[in-house]
């Protein structure tokens, strides 16, 4: 028998807020332990839960962006359970009642476009960390992330391969990205996914037993751990064995899911409606409000970008992978309408600089503007292609305009004929079998000579116009 | 209703109470005898009655996404039975969550 | 008159026409404490006697310079153990929390400083304010002032033992179900439970966050609205709290009657069960009011009988949730014996809470826990809004109830102790305005042949405490109770 995987995602977003969700204490990543604290995130007696509006605010656009109904009377529960990093007893949560329902996100996957539904998304608080060692009898708790806000997104079991999963993850990224609403960031925690996975014999509507993961951080590791997942349940049904409805940890040292430990005692948490929180109404204004505020999203503006600019469809998803490297597209591409060129120094040289650098697109010290006059300068034949890139680092490091640098530097190219003409002259004369050669028809030598003028010149004659001029001059000395 | 000792301790269990074997049986002759007297409850006719979960004083109070200061690490830990480093300590986790 | 004989009101005139000093006050209280207090055991914790002395001193010299005084300027307030005081240790009655020193004020406790009133000490009460009698307390229960083998009330037995016995000139307490109004009516002194939202509970140790209200426990009518003038309001920390406007409460009392208003008697509150004694002093009360101008109608609150079940239900859910950061990790009580953390969770709540609060966790736990969550605690919720519409059905037709407050007149110590849902009953007739959220004020109507005091319980339209002040304060000078004091002899 065939088996076919159903894999369905909830995935963790931590918003971008400057305050936790219910106090406010900062979000800021990789302080002191226990320094971003107050009397409600570590949950002392007597302190009161207060909703930050920012968050909620931030929901609604990420219902927004992926199609979801917004609901308008929004409620907290409280899901109860005990562990060290959850300082209250209990997460303040949404049940029966997420912000967002009904939605969906269309991804591309080996270039078919596929649509995955989005059944709900919802607020939430985050816990601490915990950190375990080996071979100690202890565990420590920092409750710094405690109470972050994070906004649940789940879909519909729509996804059938760890390369879908993937796609999805990535787009959702990248929307995430394009709100502002979630940095994306795996490594750090700040996107977090948790697939769960079942297989069914090919042409079956029945699902199987769900196995959910945890603990993947990367895209790799989803890759790996899907693919891993897959290979082992198939395995355990093609042995005539079953599957447990279980939890299992990715263990990417290792290389394969393990199941978690002991859950000897059924999960009960108890949800009941917060009474420490008040409902949150919102309106059809504030989510027209909230609508008139998004920006055109990575896959709309992809669309745009092949048919405005005639990119390949590559170039076009690259460049809006990030809303901020698409702007400076798009600026750069208003000063300097070759299109193509501006893309191809985007992805390339822009790109490399921003990841040696470790810097970021916004924060670029070639502006749009800078690059569009980098651009003018090789058009006009000031600088030859070559120059232009290999003077891209230079200006990245030091911000400066490229004219002035080339002008420092004495970048300009020689188009002057009689200097051009000097060198040929030159090259022509000690070179006197290449020329023969010429004479007799063999017309490749030409490559040689344009190589050993650009030498003369120190690399500054215009390639171009040397063509030009060894044509004539060879012509003439063949006449000759 | 009647409590068994089984629902008695799994109650116990979710509630992290290390209760006697004592505590259990008074427990379940106690709370047996209160919820048989809250059955008097099923008598009531609530059809189409909204629950209320809390008092309705208003809706929609916010926050506004302003830092406050956070207390020093010190006095985050000034109430902790065990700390190290910066760090509430607890005995070891032997279960994931 | 002795200072500690003084009502607020009274104090407060003194000392803001310069007759007394913020010394002389808290010397004389403090004096009274050492006299009383060991017989009493109002208190846990007495704040320390050097360094209220020096503010008192440092309070004086101030004002001789320019003598503005603010209501609650030097007047000794006792505070309930459940609401958090920085850098005084709040324990909540409970072993879970024997030494714990909140970092912060509770909103409350930052409006009585910034009147630089004195507090006095923090109360005793029943473990986390579970309970009926102040028995329930880890440290020991507090005597009723009028009769030394009998219980004060509960939970902020402390507090209104402390009223009356004359060791503050007033306090706060906390109010889930009758547990500022059920001590006030033991200790015959005045207890008001504020409509829920009025008062913030940022800084109140949670019990059951939906019905829980901090408000004064006092030795007269005009006191209680004196300080709730100062607790009233919206607090930004508290998202339940009520943002509506707080009237100044002491101008109810310019009409000294109860003219053109209508009163109602809930015919369930005077049925079976009802003490003898407590029915005959709320029936004179009743012929007083009349006479004061109030126009009696009978009213039905046809669901009273099944509020017992409904509170329980209820609070003892949202307890049970509340009290899980009890777990040993960040304050409070860790357990020595144990291997893992499981055990420690386990044995840590085991040893620091009381058999109550175990009792209410359990209850509380179970009916939440799936398969039940539907026959319990939703089917609770659904017949509380049947509570509260049967009360704004009542209000419809006339402007506040009278009741009785406790079925009873105070019991003797341990006489309920074994058996919970007896307890439990004892409360019935303050529930239901703690289920509803309405204002209700107790004050004593009379004493039992024993010697113990009797309350009558006030209950008004939402954020209509001004009606059930005016009235009841009418009432209070119509008549001699508070003149009585208790028979409770220094040492």
């Amino acid at each position: 028998m065939r088996y076919e995987p159903v894999i369905g995602l909830e995935v963790h977003a931590q918003l971008q807020t400057r305050t936790k969700l219910f106090c406010g204490c900062r979000t800021t990543f990789g302080l002191d332990p226990n320094t971003q604290t107050c009397p409600v995130c570590l949950g002392l007696p007597g302190a009161l839960p207060v909703i930050n509006e920012k968050a909620v605010e931030l929901a609604i656009r990420t219902g927004l962006a992926l199609h979801c109904t917004i609901r308008r009377l929004n409620r907290f529960a409280r899901k109860n359970y005990f562990y060290p990093d959850l300082p209250k007893g209990y997460q303040i949560s949404q049940y029966e009642e997420p912000i967002c329902e009904h939605g969906w996100l269309e991804v591309s996957v080996n270039g078919t476009w596929k649509r995955v539904r989005i059944r709900r998304a919802h607020l939430e608080e985050d816990a601490g960390k915990t950190i375990h060692m080996e071979h100690v009898t202890s565990s420590l708790v920092d409750l710094n992330r405690a109470g972050t806000p994070l906004l649940e997104i789940v879909t519909e079991p729509d996804l059938q391969s760890s390369e879908e999963v993937v796609a999805y993850l990535k787009a959702l990224r990248d929307i995430l990205r394009y709100l502002d609403v979630c940095d994306g960031n795996m490594e750090q925690g700040s996107l977090r996914c948790e697939p769960n996975l079942s297989l069914r014999p090919v042409g079956s509507s029945q699902l199987g037993t769900k196995v959910e993961l945890k603990n993947i951080n990367s895209f790799k590791f989803v890759k790996d751990a899907i693919d891993y997942e897959i290979a082992r349940q198939t395995r355990v049904l093609e042995e005539g064995g079953t599957i447990q409805q279980e939890t299992r940890l990715w263990d990417w040292d290792r290389g394969k899911t393990v199941v978690m430990r002991g859950k000897e005692e059924a999960h009960d948490y108890r949800y009941f409606p917060d009474p420490d929180l008040v409902p949150v109404h919102v309106s059809e204004d504030w989510i027209a409000q909230v609508e008139a505020t998004l920006p055109e999203l990575p896959q709309a503006r992809q669309r745009r970008l092949m048919t405005q600019y005639g990119l390949p469809e590559y170039d076009a998803s690259v460049l809006t992978s990030e809303r901020a490297l698409a702007d400076y597209f798009e600026a750069c591409v208003a000063l300097f309408p070759d299109a193509k060129t501006v893309s191809h120094f985007v992805m390339g040289e822009l790109l490399r600089e921003v990841k040696q650098t470790g810097g970021s697109v916004e924060a670029s010290p070639v502006t749009p503007a800078h690059l569009a006059e980098l651009l003018k300068l090789v058009e006009s034949g000031v600088i030859s292609l070559k120059v232009a890139r290999e003077l891209f680092p230079e200006l990245y490091a030091t911000g400066k305009s490229p004219a002035q640098v080339v002008e420092e530097k004495g970048l300009q190219q020689i188009s002057d004929e009689g200097m051009l003409r000097s060198w040929i002259e030159e090259v022509l004369r000690t070179n006197p079998n290449q020329v023969a050669q010429y004479c007799r028809g063999k017309e490749t030598v030409l490559g040689f000579f344009v190589g050993q003028v650009m030498k003369a010149s120190g690399g500054k004659a215009n390639p171009q116009k040397v063509n030009e001029l060894l044509r004539q001059v060879l012509a003439a000395w063949k006449e000759a | 209703m009647r409590l068994s000792e089984a629902e008695v301790e799994h109650v116990g269990a979710l509630a992290r109470l290390a209760l006697t074997p004592d505590e259990k049986e008074a427990f379940r002759l106690q709370l047996s005898r209160i919820l048989t007297y809250m059955d008097e409850l099923r008598v009531v006719n609530t059809d189409g009655i909204t629950p209320m979960s809390g008092m309705r004083t208003n809706e929609n109070v916010f926050r506004s996404d302003e830092p406050q200061e956070a207390f020093p690490q010190e006095q985050a830990l000034a109430n902790a039975p065990d700390s190290q480093d910066g760090y509430f300590r607890v005995p070891k986790i032997l279960r994931d969550r | 008159m002795s200072l500690v004989k003084l009502t607020l009101r009274e104090l407060q005139e003194r000392f803001t026409r310069g007759e007394v000093s913020a010394f002389e006050i808290v010397r004389a209280y403090y004096l009274r404490i050492s006299l009383v207090e060991a017989k009493v055991k109002a208190y846990v914790t007495v704040n320390d006697k050097e360094t209220v002395f020096a503010e008192a001193q440092a309070l004086d010299k101030e004002l001789k310079a320019w003598r503005k005084t603010l209501p609650l300027m030097a007047m000794p307030v006792a505070i309930k153990d459940n609401i958090c005081t920085a850098g005084m240790r709040t324990t909540c009655g409970s072993r879970m929390l024997e030494g714990y020193v909140p970092p912060y004020d509770a909103t409350v406790v930052q409006a009585l400083r910034a009147q630089r009133c004195v507090i006095i000490g923090k109360t005793n009460l029943d473990e986390f304010a579970m309970g009926s009698s102040t028995e329930h307390s880890a440290f020991g229960p507090t005597r009723n002032p009028w009769k030394l083998s009998h219980v004060p009330g509960g939970s902020s037995g402390g507090s209104a033992a402390a009223v009356a016995a004359d060791e503050c000139v007033a306090a706060l307490g906390s109010d889930t179900g009758g547990s500022i109004r059920q001590p006030a009516a033991c200790c015959g002194v005045v207890g008001l439970k504020p409509t829920y939202g009025r008062v913030s509970r940022y800084g109140l140790v949670a019990f059951a966050s939906s019905l829980d209200q901090i408000g004064p426990i006092t030795k007269d009518v005009m006191d209680a609205a004196i300080l709730l003038n100062i607790l009233a309001g919206r607090d930004p920390r508290d998202s339940t709290s009520a943002d509506v406007p707080v009237p100044d409460f002491t101008r109810a009392f310019k009409k000294k009657d109860v003219k053109k208003l209508k009163i109602g008697v809930p015919v369930e509150y005077f049925g079976e069960g009802l003490d003898a004694e407590v029915r005959e002093a709320v029936q004179a009360a009743l012929e007083v009011l009349e006479q004061l101008g109030g126009e009696l109608q009978e009213v039905s609150l046809p669901h009273t009988n099944v509020a017992v079940a409904t509170y329980y239900l209820l609070a003892t859910a949202e307890a049970s949730s509340n009290l899980a950061r009890y777990d040993g990790v960040k304050y409070g009580l860790r357990s020595k014996h144990h291997q893992d953390l499981l055990e420690m969770y386990c044995r840590t709540r085991q040893e620091g809470f009381g058999p109550e609060v175990k009792r209410r966790i359990m209850l509380g736990t179970f009916a939440l826990s799936r398969g039940y969550y539907e026959a319990y605690y939703a089917k609770a919720q659904a017949v509380r809004t049947l509570i509260t519409q049967d009360f704004d059905t009542a209000f419809q037709s006339v402007d506040f109830l009278i009741t009785p407050v406790m079925p009873t007149p105070a019991f003797r110590l341990g006489e309920k102790l074994d058996d919970p849902l007896q307890m439990y009953l004892a409360d019935i007739y303050t529930l239901s305005a703690s289920l509803a959220g309405i204002p209700a004020i107790a004050i004593p109507c009379g004493f039992s042949r024993q010697g113990l005091p009797i309350g009558i319980q006030f209950m008004g339209r939402p954020f209509e405490e001004e009606t059930i002040l005016r009235a009841a304060r009418a009432y209070e000078l119509a008549t001699q109770w508070r003149q009585k004091r208790p028979p409770i002899r220094e040492k």
